[in-house]
């Protein structure tokens, strides 16, 4: 039986503005299984993208515990937690963050820069995600020359490019068209169901929120009982 | 696709402003050679001294003569080889913006004891047998366009009157460093002169140049011609033909220095220039720099990004700047050519300048690349949205 690709335990997270403490997390407790395609919503300001960057490694908890992929990653120096994402995590973003300056081919390629890979295995396996996300035709293109949707596309064979144990995905279909989204959602379903990718997608939308195996909700920082 | 391909893409970014910043770089380090070359033009003379070579003068200055006679008693010096001498002309050649240096110059021995003037035996020959006879320099003869046998005449301003001269010799310099601008004339035919027209300054000579056989002795030979003339209407200063020539360089130590500061002052000016343009860039891709820490990329990733950029904007503009100073100082060298006949772009110079640029590139970038590094990348992603 498969184990849990994410467990978290009595994290609590605070920002300070000065002197003054803001809770964003408090007390969140939570085992995602590994192959899981798994929903967060919640209103803004709730914690969610928090919630998403502490288990991807991007922020810390201010108290607690974070297991991910078997790694307590809170004992990780910076270094090491740099070369954990780039193992284990494949990230999304709500604007899709290419670099405007690189094709979609190289911006695909650019987490493979972190590995050993050679020019041409770097090469097949871009192709090889650019053709699950549909864009095999688009690698010479730049951002500016991509739809939202495309751009979208891109930037989830740049997260599954290095085969991660785990995407995140933050908002992914946030700023696009209605049908934009759904492709989207469509191909982050396909990796979870063809090619057992764990999911954890933060979003607003309850079509998103559908394709999901699980949901779980969080409102003023905390997880609301199913 | 590698880092540096990505560095070179960001550099492309802003073309225009990568330009501009190319530009400013290039224009200092273009500044920095050519006002570095000045200051060693002002010191080639004394470069291209003798260490066998004494130049003994008037101990009040150098415009003040001494007398002729000198040279018989300092022949007798113990270690001195031979003695000749030089007086300083002055003189106008049509018009006086005109200017070059003219000697008349004890023809018997003068040339032998510069072996680096390089005549031909026929027109040394010829220099010999006519008393109005003189020998220039190939930079001088191709300035004003002079041929072997053309007559000129100079209207004296040291010493009045109309001089009729004809040009017997042209010298080539045997070394890089040689000076191919002056023009020399027999002292005896300059003493004939004033002998007619003003017979208390004849038999006197600017400075004499005493050979010596050991360099090693050039101190208490010195001391030695010094102390034969103690005392006497003329006291004599004598000294290295090297410390002579940075004498004449000593004159002008303020300026030299004043030049110092100012080709620093503009390293410095450039420096913002491109940290300005570093800021800037990092400003913008703050953003993407929390995206690439985000797939996995650590500090020296971000800081090579942002130094080789900046390093390679600061390189690309100084060598831009080095090869705009190849073609900037020829012009200035003919512009200049009565007064720094030559003006060298020395190898050191082009290290130096690369040097700089590549400091410059460095020190625009250590801001821009520590608050990089320092933004935490939920700050970073924050900035975006």
């Amino acid at each position: 039986m498969a184990g849990n690709a994410v467990q978290l335990e009595n994290v609590f997270k605070s920002y300070y503005r000065g002197r003054l403490e803001i809770p964003v997390l408090r007390n969140i407790s939570l085992a995602i299984p590994e192959g899981e395609f798994q929903g967060l919503m919640g209103p803004s300001g709730s914690g969610k993208t928090t919630l998403l960057n502490l288990i991807a490694g991007i922020d810390r908890p201010s108290q607690g515990k974070v297991v991910v992929c078997g790694e307590d990653i809170g004992k990780l120096s910076e270094s090491a937690l740099a070369r954990w994402r780039s193992r284990h995590i494949g990230f999304v973003f709500q604007f899709y963050n290419l670099m405007p300056v690189l094709s979609a081919f190289e911006n695909v390629e650019l987490p493979l820069l972190l590995t050993k890979l050679s020019g041409s295995e770097r090469k097949k396996q871009v192709e090889t995600a650019l053709s699950i996300v549909g864009l095999s035709d688009r690698m010479s293109h730049y951002p500016n020359q991509l739809s939202g949707g495309q751009e979208q596309r891109v930037a989830i064979a740049r997260a599954l490019v290095t085969d991660p144990d785990l995407i995140l995905a933050d908002e992914p279909t946030g700023d696009l068209d209605k049908q934009s989204a759904e492709d989207v959602l469509t191909l982050l379903s396909r990796l979870n169901k063809e090619f057992k990718k764990t999911i954890v997608m933060v979003t607003h939308d309850p079509r998103a929120a559908e394709k999901a195996q699980s949901m779980k909700h969080l409102d003023k920082g905390e997880l609301q009982a199913a | 696709m590698k880092i540096l391909k990505l560095i070179f893409k960001n550099s492309r970014r802003h073309l225009l402003r990568t330009f501009l910043t190319i530009v400013g770089v290039a224009i200092a380090v273009t500044a920095f050679c050519v006002i570095r070359s000045a200051i060693d033009a002002w010191y080639l003379g004394s470069q291209a001294a003798s260490p066998n070579r004494l130049i003994t003068r008037n101990a009040i200055s150098l415009t003040f003569n001494i007398p002729l006679a000198y040279k018989e008693k300092i022949l007798k010096v113990p270690g001195v080889v031979d003695v000749s001498y030089a007086t300083y002309f002055g003189g106008v050649y049509i018009d006086p913006s005109n200017f070059f240096v003219k000697f008349a110059v004890d023809h018997t021995n003068y040339f032998k004891m510069y072996p680096e003037y390089v005549i031909k035996p026929e027109e040394w020959e010829a220099f010999s047998r006519e008393r109005n006879a003189v020998i220039v320099g190939r930079g001088l003869a191709d300035r004003f366009g002079w041929e072997i046998g053309e007559q000129i005449n100079l209207v004296g301003d040291i010493y009045p009157g109309d001089w009729n001269f004809v040009i017997r010799g042209i010298y080539t310099g045997a070394k890089e460093n040689t000076d191919e601008q002056t023009w020399f004339y027999r002292f005896d035919y300059h003493d004939e002169r004033l002998r007619d027209v003003s017979p208390v300054r004849a038999g006197q000579v600017g400075s004499f140049v005493v050979q010596i056989d050991d360099p090693g002795q050039a101190a208490p030979i010195s001391s030695a011609i010094d102390k034969l003339f103690v005392n006497s209407l003329a006291e004599t200063k004598t000294e290295t033909e090297e410390a002579f020539m940075l004498s004449f360089v000593a004159m002008s130590s303020q300026l030299i220095l004043g030049m110092r500061i100012i080709s620093y002052l503009i390293l410095g000016v450039v420096l913002l220039v491109l940290a300005n343009t570093m800021a800037m860039a990092a400003r913008e891709r703050i953003k993407e720099y929390a995206l690439i820490k985000t797939l996995g990329f650590r500090t020296p990733h971000i800081v090579g990004l942002i130094l080789g950029e900046s390093i390679f904007i600061a390189m690309v503009g100084g060598v831009v700047g080095i090869l705009l100073g190849l073609g900037v100082l020829p012009l200035l060298e003919t512009a200049l050519v009565a007064f720094l006949p030559k003006i060298p772009l020395t190898t050191l110079t082009i290290s130096l300048a690369l040097l700089a640029s590549l400091l410059v590139g460095l020190i625009a970038a250590a801001f821009p690349t520590f608050k990089a590094v320092k933004t935490r990348i939920v700050d970073g992603l924050r900035a975006m949205e």
